[in-house]
């Protein structure tokens, strides 16, 4: 395999890396995304790398469509098939309002109510049949399904994790007369309890998978056109990728995979650069997401909510979305303090210094004014703005509130209160999962991470910062280093003292072989597999779950035992020798390694200079915590690799700058990242 | 005189102090027992004065009902404290010493800070049981606060840190299911000892003369907040009201009284005419009734932070001999769950009439707490099983009400019907939409839940504290109430309904017996006869509403087998009861 391509397609722009492992060398666009038919950027993209279709062996893509068309509400009809009585469950929820405080809001059902049919059938929660199948009842259901107008189907039964033979007869007599393939069996989908979130997680694959379904193939077509013969691989929310001919089969696994592929870029670089306990943070113009790596491996998690009620219930790489980016506002409240975001600019007006008319500060202006931002370098201005006019606008809008009339005291606090903020959301995320942040280094990216990297690893005592080479493009990184990946949960539920560890063993079993048989159906050159195992356990009578690996699936009562005693000691600092411990649940990732990219290639090693001060472009004064500091200005291009220079430093490249602090080191590594250590 | 603290280090201290507060929420929830801590988050964690025990900074996922409650509740510890020490705990379930039922159990414990005593951490949360008559403790008609369970006043539970084994084994020996509770003990003080951590690091790290200082400030701020909020509100004498349904005891509604003048920037809460004590459980005490007030006020201005200074401009008058200002031994399992709901939707059904474009019409306001106890042969074991349930909010100018929405004062989620058939034995039929229960109007109120258990194994006991039962959830500005709650259980296919609709105690169900609950739907707001019909056209073919309920509540008539509306006969019929 030489040729490779990651398409990575954001909101604003189309990202292609295109890596050539014979010549090591990369091919690197960025062109305008195009939403209405996000395959015209993809071809786009392609184009403008003058790649040969027919010579490249990969191409691996990350897009957006599910996760747009289920934010924009743009899905296909949905009927449902449910157990009597319990249609209205995906619709009520589970009794929760938007927010803590505050008696208003709404939530819209994604399958509307007369599309949502009953059927006599009825399992308990062993698994037991209370009340047969009336099979007359699905099919007269199916087909009043059908004269409605619905598109895909969704088969939802209660306790389904635990018998499934109700929902797997119903599939077989929908599918013999439902028009087409988009037929989602929740237990399928999801072998977990908890009937709302599964529901809900079927609800939405189905909803969304007519949608990628009808992309992959336009796309395909186009691709074949050009003469592209290989198999389109597709970016999943775990990290993963899976074949473009399987990939709307299970649609929703596909939502939220771009922050993922980010997460993937980020492991596997830090990896090479020997970080393997990593918190990604990647802030753009509207917000920052926030992942957690631990030993080289992206942290997962099947409880994502991506709206108010919404929850997906399928393994993601977990990735926290934070309201402060760029644009996000500074503000004064009743109270006299001053406030950043949540409310952001967003692209109009935007910053004021984008000149499309935008008056209220935000981060970047702050950053403008603070010499932290080249004010000659801004990507999307559309009209000019001088800094007095940003100056003026920080004073009168925010400053005179606050009784300051400096408009560079006033955006130095802006900064302070952003990036507090933003410590403070890292910290509960990595705190949420029991991880202390000062045990790992943070991995900057996206146009603004690199520019608030620093001053966050301070606030969080964390003691090294990672810049990649590109870390405007580290999504489309993520496709061309992603694995094959498929995740497996098997619900137990069972008293530990009581379990039967061999009918884990042969559950985990399972999970792999299924796992591996698909990987081979998909027929994508791997380098190895590799097979994670880890469980869910609790005490008995808690509702909350601790998630820890195992190393195995021959497992003893015993050991597994103390590994949750110690997951659970280091995790909340309470021995509980009083009460049983209980196996919930049992998850595989099967995970096929592609063969490694030379990550080094991302580095232009004619524009390298022999020197430090060759690299740099020039000076200026740059506002630090300390104070204002007239302060070195070097281009990244230019860094030549094992460079080592002290800050403060402004470090520029075409798309984000990253600010060093006074006080810190920093190395240009074997593959061009830089690492800041503070 | 107060040193000058420059803003920004103001907003970096609240945050800090926040944070202190939302970490010890989140390890409270994630390692306790109790389902109704760690699914239905009935738990708040907070830090208090030293001297005085007001609020300086509560989490924001705490249940509401608690934000005004824990400062009572810790000056009460305060003025009780004897030979502090690092490491002593209190525990303290007294509703009359700052409470609300037995059920909240309170943890308090001094925070030293090099040597001295810096502020009080404390934290509550929902106990599934602390014994009493009935299982869960929400007794419907006890008449004396002993019959409600074990009353705990201040001890020291862990005595510098080492946990007390006497007092424990007098806790776990007067409740139910009390194998369990260790892990909630733990778990509760586990979090505070979180919080110490971390509240020393942000006084090592801004200094305590800072903190102390910039503590003083954000009170000082947050009643400056509150009172721009207020100012909006015109001055004027505003009345509301609102009626629990009974008080398990005597079948008589009760009646809150809700008058409310607002004076340049303060309020004044006037609820002295509101119904006297009463025999049964639906008694509020005083930290719980001013309570209610502060978490009505701040569901109408949410975005104001919470500290002693959010309530400085509230002037509630002690409601004295009412059924608001309970005393020992008045009996009082309904008034967090219940009567603070009632309390909060008096103050709205006032408050509207002076700002209807930031309220609504009266949400269904119960929590809805139905329990059942009893013995499983299969598993050999007793169990107390909690059903909780949301219903309708009320519409506002915005929209329609939230259907199944949580109760006013929680924050509590439900527990997935697939979890509890695991752990019970009962069978559940139906879990629902309670289709009409919406309150019509403009904006119409959202819907509230049906919901009916079989018993699958052994004889059970079957308790319910809910309310809304005799009167549905207020409309307002022309809307209609919302739909009311009912209960009905069926023993041997014989119905019988609680005498007190809402109320009720130890019914015995056995093999194969149900019990059927549908639950409030929202008030309406404005005038039905002004919904877009097209709106109405949609909820009809939702199942929402009848054809014939379209034509009686909004004045709509539908045709062509309900799939259009006739706008000529829309318009008749509307112009035909508006003239009436």
């Amino acid at each position: 395999m030489t040729q490779i391509v990651g398409v990575d397609v954001g909101g604003t722009f189309t990202d292609l890396v295109l890596f050539d492992t014979k010549t090591e060398s990369v091919k690197i666009s960025k062109v305008p995304s195009t939403p209405e038919n996000q395959s015209f950027g993809v071809m786009n993209g392609l184009e403008s790398v003058g790649v040969s279709l027919e010579s490249l062996d990969a191409l691996i893509h990350g897009t957006t469509v599910t996760t747009n068309a289920l934010l924009e509400r743009k899905v296909s009809r949905v009927g449902l098939i449910t157990t009597r009585g319990f249609r209205d469950v995906l619709e009520l929820g589970r009794r929760t309002r938007p927010k803590p405080y505050g008696m208003t809001g709404s939530f819209e059902c994604i399958i509307p109510r007369e599309l949502r049919l009953e059927v006599g059938e009825r399992v308990d929660c062993d698994g037991e049949v209370v009340e047969k199948l009336n099979e007359a009842d699905v099919l007269t259901a199916v087909k009043q399904l059908l004269e409605s107008g619905a598109e895909a189907l969704v088969i939802h039964f209660l306790h389904s994790y635990k018998n499934d033979s109700h929902e797997r007869k119903t599939e077989e007599i929908a599918r013999k007369i439902w028009p087409n393939a988009f037929v989602t069996r929740g237990s399928a989908l999801v072998s977990e309890f908890r009937e709302y979130e599964r529901g809900t997680t079927a609800a939405i694959n189905a909803a969304i998978q007519p949608v990628l379904h009808r992309y992959i193939e336009r796309l395909q077509e186009k691709l074949k056109e050009e003469g592209y013969n290989k198999d389109l691989l597709v970016m999943q929310g775990n990290g993963g990728t899976v074949s473009s001919g399987i990939v709307a089969e299970d649609a929703v696994k596909t939502v939220m995979s771009g922050p993922a592929s980010g997460v993937m870029a980020a492991a596997y670089t830090a990896s090479q650069s020997g970080f393997e306990r990593v918190v990604t943070y990647d802030m753009g113009g509207t917000s920052c997401d926030v992942g957690l790596i631990v030993n080289g491996i992206p942290q997962v998690t099947s409880e994502l909510e991506i709206e108010y009620a919404m929850p997906i219930h399928v393994p993601m790489v977990d990735v926290h979305t934070i309201g402060a980016g760029g644009g996000s506002l500074a503000w004064v409240n009743d109270a006299g303090l001053l406030q950043v975001g949540p409310e952001s600019a967003g692209a109009q007006p935007g910053p004021i210094c984008y000149g499309r008319g935008g008056n209220k500060p935000t981060i970047t202006d702050a950053n403008l004014v603070l010499g932290r931002l080249n004010p000659d370098a801004l990507l999307a201005v559309d009209n000019p703005v001088s800094l007095d006019t940003v100056r003026k606008y920080l004073v009168e809008e925010v400053g005179t509130k606050l009784g300051l009339q400096d408009a560079e005291e006033i955006a130095a606090a802006i900064l302070r209160i952003a990036n507090m903020n933003m410590a403070g959301a890292l910290r509960l995320v990595s705190l949420a999962r029991g991880h202390d942040p000062r045990d790992f280094a943070l991995f900057a990216f996206g146009g603004a991470g690199p520019l608030h990297a620093v001053a966050l690893a301070r606030e969080l005592g964390i003691p090294k910062v990672l810049v990649p080479m590109r870390p405007g493009i580290t999504n489309a990184v993520g496709c061309v280093v992603a694995d094959v990946r498929h995740d497996y949960v098997n619900s137990i539920n069972i008293p530990l003292t009581q379990a039967d560890m061999e009918q884990v063993e042969q559950l985990f079993y399972r999970q792999i072989e299924a796992g591996k048989k698909i990987i081979a159906e998909e027929g994508v050159e791997i380098q190895e597999l590799l097979v994670i195992y880890d469980v869910d356990m609790q005490f008995q009578g808690q509702t909350h779950i601790l998630n820890f690996s195992v190393q195995e699936t021959r497992l003893s009562r015993e050991s597994l035992q103390s590994a949750f005693e110690k997951a659970y000691w280091d995790r909340f600092g309470v021995e509980l020798p009083e009460i049983r411990a209980v196996l919930v649940n049992l998850h595989t990732a099967v995970i096929g390694r592609r063969k490694p990219v030379p990550l080094a290639a991302l580095m232009s090693a004619k524009e390298q200079k022999n020197t430090i001060d060759e690299c740099r472009t020039g000076n200026r004064k740059v506002w630090f915590e300390s104070g204002w500091k007239e302060t070195p200005v070097y281009k990244r291009e230019f860094l030549p690799v094992k460079a080592k220079f002290n800050g403060p430093a402004v470090i520029e490249q075409l798309d984000t700058t990253i600010i060093v602090e006074p006080e810190n080191q920093v190395e240009v590594d074997l593959e061009g990242n830089l690492i800041i250590s503070l | 005189m107060m040193t000058n603290i420059d803003p920004i280090t103001l907003t970096v201290i609240q945050s800090g102090l926040q944070q202190v507060c939302n970490e010890m929420d989140l390890a409270f929830v994630r390692s306790a027992f109790s389902p109704v801590i760690s699914e239905a988050l009935d738990r708040s964690d907070g830090i208090y004065d030293k001297d005085n025990g007001e609020l300086i900074s509560q989490g924001e996922l705490g249940l509401p009902v608690f934000v005004g409650t824990m400062q009572f509740g810790t000056q009460c510890v305060i003025e009780r404290a004897k030979n502090l020490q690092p490491g002593d705990v209190y525990i303290v379930n007294d509703p009359y010493l700052g409470g609300t039922h037995l059920m909240d159990v309170r943890f308090v414990k001094p925070f030293f800070y090099k040597g001295e005593i810096f502020a009080w951490l404390a934290n509550t949360g929902h106990w599934p049981d602390t014994g009493g008559a009935v299982p869960g403790g929400f007794s419907a008609n006890a008449t004396e606060v002993e019959q409600e369970g074990l009353r705990l006043p201040p001890v020291k539970l862990y005595k510098a840190g080492v946990l007390d084994d006497e007092i424990l084994s007098i806790v776990l020996s007067n409740i139910r299911i009390a194998d369990q509770r260790i892990g909630d003990i733990k778990a509760q003080a586990a979090a505070l000892t979180v919080g110490e951590k971390r509240f020393t690091e942000l006084l090592d790290r801004y200094g305590a003369e800072t903190v102390k200082n910039s503590i003083k400030e954000l009170k000082k701020r947050a009643a400056q907040q509150m009172r721009a909020r207020i100012k909006e509100i015109p001055d004027g004498l505003y009345e509301g009201e609102a009626f629990v349904d009974s008080d398990g005891v005597v079948n008589e509604p009760l009646r809150i009284e809700m008058k409310i003048r607002k004076e340049d920037t303060e309020l004044y809460f006037d609820m002295s005419g509101s119904s006297p004590p009463c025999l049964g459980p639906m008694n509020s005490v005083i930290a719980t009734t001013k309570s209610s007030v502060y978490l009505a006020i701040k569901h109408i201005f949410p975005e104001v932070p919470l500290n002693a200074g959010t309530f400085e401009p509230l002037h509630i008058d002690d409601p004295h001999d009412t059924f608001l200002y309970a005393k020992y031994p008045r009996p009082v399992s309904g008034c967090a769950a219940e009567v603070s709901q009632r309390i909060a939707e008096a103050v709205f059904s006032a408050l509207v009439k002076a700002i209807p474009d930031l309220l609504f019409a009266a949400p269904a306001g119960t929590s809805g707490n139905l329990c059942i106890g009893g013995y499983d042969p299969k598993h050999d074991r007793n169990y107390v099983m909690y059903v909780i349930s949301g219903g309708g909010y009320g519409g506002n100018s915005s929209g329609d009400g939230l259907s199944n929405g949580c109760s006013t004062i929680g924050i509590s989620k439900t527990t997935p019907v697939e979890v509890m058939e695991q752990f019970y034995p009962v069978l559940f039929e139906e879990y629902s939409l309670h289709q009409g229960s919406g309150g019509a109007g403009k904006q119409r109120g959202g819907f509230g839940v049906n919901y009916k258990i079989k018993l699958r194994r052994g004889t059970a006991k079957v308790s319910m504290v809910m309310d809304h039962g005799r009167f549905g959830p207020q409309g307002v500005l022309g809307g209609s109430d919302g739909g009311v709650n009912q209960v009905k259980v069926e023993q041997n296919g014989e119905p019988y309904i609680p005498e007190h609709m809402s109320k009720d105690q130890n019914i015995i169900v056995e093999v194969g017996d149900t019990v059927h609950v549908s639950t409030p739907g929202g008030g309406g707001y404005d005038d039905p006869f002004l919904r877009n019909p097209e709106l109405v056209l949609h909820d009809v073919k939702r199942g929402y509403y009848s054809a014939k309920q379209a034509q009686e509540l909004f004045g709509v008539v539908l045709s062509g087998r309900e799939n259009t509306v006739d706008l000529k006969a829309t318009e008749i019929s509307r112009a035909r009861y508006s003239v009436g």
